[in-house]
């Protein structure tokens, strides 16, 4: 593994995640310097260009969560400044971003996913709400989980376990997005599978599953140390285990992503997993997942942030 | 504490691309700011072994005195030894409400409330039971029933909490009438005023209206502050009480941090001594007058006609009203997205009510950047009038608890 030179951590953002973005930064920030790399973080504002151009970094590490650290904008930008940076491209990111798109990619590759419907919010508007929605009921059943189209942290999230209740659930997802998911909901272990590529090809490290204390792992539950309960790795059966990893790698794979990413996963009765979404700038916060996972595997996360960033500026040199 | 959402969103809305009209910051650069370097560095110099050591855990005496002047212009005429100096008036209300509240104890405040309070009020688990307030303030009325009914059921309360003047969030003045009426109810009922009043020399019109402290020194807690006539990074506030309760908080203070910074309380002193601070405050009024102005016509010319607000004569808010149907809390997110920040009315009811309010505060942003943030804020919310008619005004959700926001937007 080559040397790094110093690097730098994009954090914060301007996208409803931006707290959490900056808690990933620090956190990752904090590893790499006590795994000896020198470290530089920066928001995403008018300054971050001139600096980049005037100080080129070695490689980047994008902890910018939801819309331009995930959407491919960022990265777009960092393929212009001919910067190197650890994760997917921008078009693997739109595909991915997308979760309706992301769905059906991976259904085309064999992967189960809920059944779905995804639909503007201007539909509702012109085709008049309570027909679609009764229709989407009758076709789905109930309960239903919905959500933004895009976007992540579940904020704008909710489970719809009565027709009545669905009116509500979709004007939340509308505050946070134009376009909405609406998912048959399936009842089973809820769990997340990290994928990590250092070079040698994608691994799943072991599924942490997420038992929240309110039954709903949303936004609070996700970001307050206590509220959820994990498990690292995952109480599943050693074959279900197995389908987790392979089903994380697979999606990886499939749409294409590159050196990280994180694949959400219900795993039902019959330890089946089906694929909720995958995120392609994982939380790296104290209370998230793919830090977990890598404990779980006996890795300590500042050697793996490195070798990470020694795979992308190697890839640029390549 | 819960990671909310809606702090989540504020961290957004700290951005310089977002318009804030969430924030509760006073314009401190309106401050000579040379003169305040050369006041602090004189004052090392000058009395540094005094200002570098520990004080009294009551406050400096001197400046003690001096904050007896300023009340004055309130008509409160109190003594020094009446008054504990404490970190903001935040800390005189912390230690005021430890001093006074058992788990389960009621504490009345208008609704809506200062949602600082309401934090402290639930930090220590009193009951917070809201009084009805109209453009007027406080309504008597429901002050006196309310105590009633509460008596009656035999529920312990400890004490109204009120702001007076400019109340924040609702940006109204309790009326010369009805301030006799509150205190002629309370006294009667035994139940003790927590009178506060940061914004009461930033008035727009006229004279301070006068105190409740002026007309009842056994029955008034009153605490004041610099956060507002000076500036809040000094963390210099009071609280003048009755001599049973200065004792107790005394006390309080003491355990809570020994005593306040003397390096502070000094050059606060220092300020009022050698500075023309009724002047300073007079630029802060004519500062944060126009800055109403450009919301109050920006409001105006901008707004869907259901959207109805509060004219404040003086301090930092505007209470909005939305209409039927239209949640101020999910309103948010897209509010955030369109680069436009307010804070949503459920912050400042303990109830989980205030869904169809939001707070607009005018104190921090330019005339200018005020107005865009209402365009932005009337796009959004005229998109959201058309989510209603989509999904029907049953769409809105149940609120619960209180969502603290950050000091800055205290």
């Amino acid at each position: 593994m080559s040397e790094l030179g110093h690097v730098l951590v994009l954090a914060g953002g301007l996208s409803y995640e931006r707290e959490v973005s900056l808690r990933s930064g620090r956190r990752v920030s904090e590893v790499l310097r006590t795994a000896g790399v020198d470290v530089e973080t920066r928001d995403t504002d008018a300054s971050l260009v001139p600096s980049v151009l005037a100080d080129p970094p070695d490689a980047v590490f994008v902890t910018l969560h939801g819309g331009a650290g995930e959407d491919g904008a960022i990265r777009s930008v960092l393929e212009l400044l001919d910067v190197p940076y650890v994760g997917a491209d921008p078009d693997a990111c739109r595909v991915a971003f997308d979760k309706p798109t992301a769905k059906a990619v991976v259904r085309s590759v064999g992967l189960r996913t809920p059944e779905s419907v995804t639909l503007p919010k201007e539909t509702f508007h012109d085709l008049g709400a309570t027909v679609v929605l009764g229709r989407i009921i009758e076709r789905l059943g109930l309960p239903l989980f919905v959500k933004p189209a895009r976007g992540g942290s579940a904020l704008g999230a909710s489970i719809v376990r009565t027709a009545e209740e669905l009116p509500a659930a979709m004007v939340g997802c509308f505050a946070y997005g134009d376009t909405a998911l609406i998912e048959r909901y399936v009842d089973g272990v809820e769990v997340a599978v990290s994928v990590v590529d250092v070079g040698d090809g994608p691994i799943a490290l072991p599924a942490v599953e997420i038992v929240p204390d309110k039954g709903v792992y949303d936004y609070a539950a996700r970001y307050t140390a206590g509220h959820t309960e994990f498990f690292a790795p995952a109480r599943l059966s050693p074959a279900a285990a197995a389908a987790c990893a392979e089903t994380a790698v697979t999606a990886h794979t499939a749409l294409g992503l590159r050196d990280i990413s994180r694949t959400d996963l219900i795993v039902d009765a019959d330890d089946v997993p089906h694929f909720l979404e995958v995120n392609v700038a994982p939380g790296m916060t104290e209370t998230s997942l793919l830090p977990m996972a890598a404990e779980a595997a006996g890795q300590d996360l500042g050697d793996l942030c490195r070798a990470l960033l020694q795979n992308a500026a190697a890839r640029a040199r390549a | 504490m819960v990671a909310s959402e809606i702090r989540a969103l504020f961290a957004v809305a700290s951005r310089p691309e977002v318009v804030s009209l969430a924030g509760g910051m006073p314009y401190v650069t309106a401050l000579p700011l040379d003169m305040v370097g050369e006041l602090v560095s004189e004052l090392v110099t000058r009395r540094g072994p005094v200002a570098l050591q520990y004080g009294s855990g009551q406050g400096d005496p001197h400046l003690r005195e001096q904050i007896c002047d300023v009340m004055r212009l309130e008509g409160i005429q109190a003594a020094a030894d009446d008054v504990v100096v404490t970190v903001g008036s935040q800390q005189a209300l912390d230690l005021i409400t430890r001093i006074f509240i058992d788990p389960g104890d009621v504490v009345l405040a208008e609704g809506p409330s200062y949602v600082g309070a309401l934090g402290t009020f639930s930090a220590y688990q009193a009951k917070v039971v809201h009084i009805a307030m109209d453009d007027q303030g406080i309504v008597p009325e429901s002050l006196a029933q309310t105590i009633y009914a509460l008596e009656t059921a035999g529920a312990p309360i400890k004490f109204l909490y009120t702001i007076p003047n400019f109340q924040n969030p609702a940006g109204v003045t309790l009326n010369i009438a009805r301030r006799q009426q509150v205190l002629d109810i309370c006294q009667r009922a035994g139940v003790l005023i927590i009178e506060d009043n940061p914004y009461g020399l930033l008035g727009f019109d006229g004279e301070p209206m006068p105190a409740l402290r002026a007309d009842n020194a056994d029955g008034v807690v009153y605490l004041g502050s610099f956060s507002k006539t000076l500036a809040p990074g000094f963390r210099v506030g009071w609280a003048l009480a009755p001599h049973a309760i200065r004792d107790k908080l005394v006390l309080a203070m003491e355990s809570a941090v020994l005593s306040h910074s003397s390096f502070t309380q000094l050059a606060v002193g220092q300020y009022l001594a050698t500075q023309p601070w009724r002047e300073q405050i007079k630029t802060f009024r004519e500062l944060y007058r126009e800055r109403r102005d450009a919301l109050l016509d920006a409001l105006e010319s901008l707004m869907p006609p259901e959207v109805t607000w509060t004219r404040p004569a003086g301090g930092f808010f505007v209470w909005a009203t939305l209409p039927e149907g239209l949640d101020s809390k999910a309103i948010l997110p897209r509010a955030v997205a369109e680069r436009v920040a307010f804070v949503p009315g459920t912050g400042f009811f303990s109830d989980g009510s205030g869904a169809r309010h939001m707070r607009l505060s005018y104190c921090y942003p330019e005339p200018d950047r005020i107005r865009e943030g209402v365009r932005r804020l009337a796009g959004v919310i005229e998109q959201e009038m058309q989510l209603r008619d989509t999904f029907g005004t049953g769409s809105v959700r149940e609120h619960s608890g209180v969502d603290t926001p950050g000091p800055d937007l205290a």
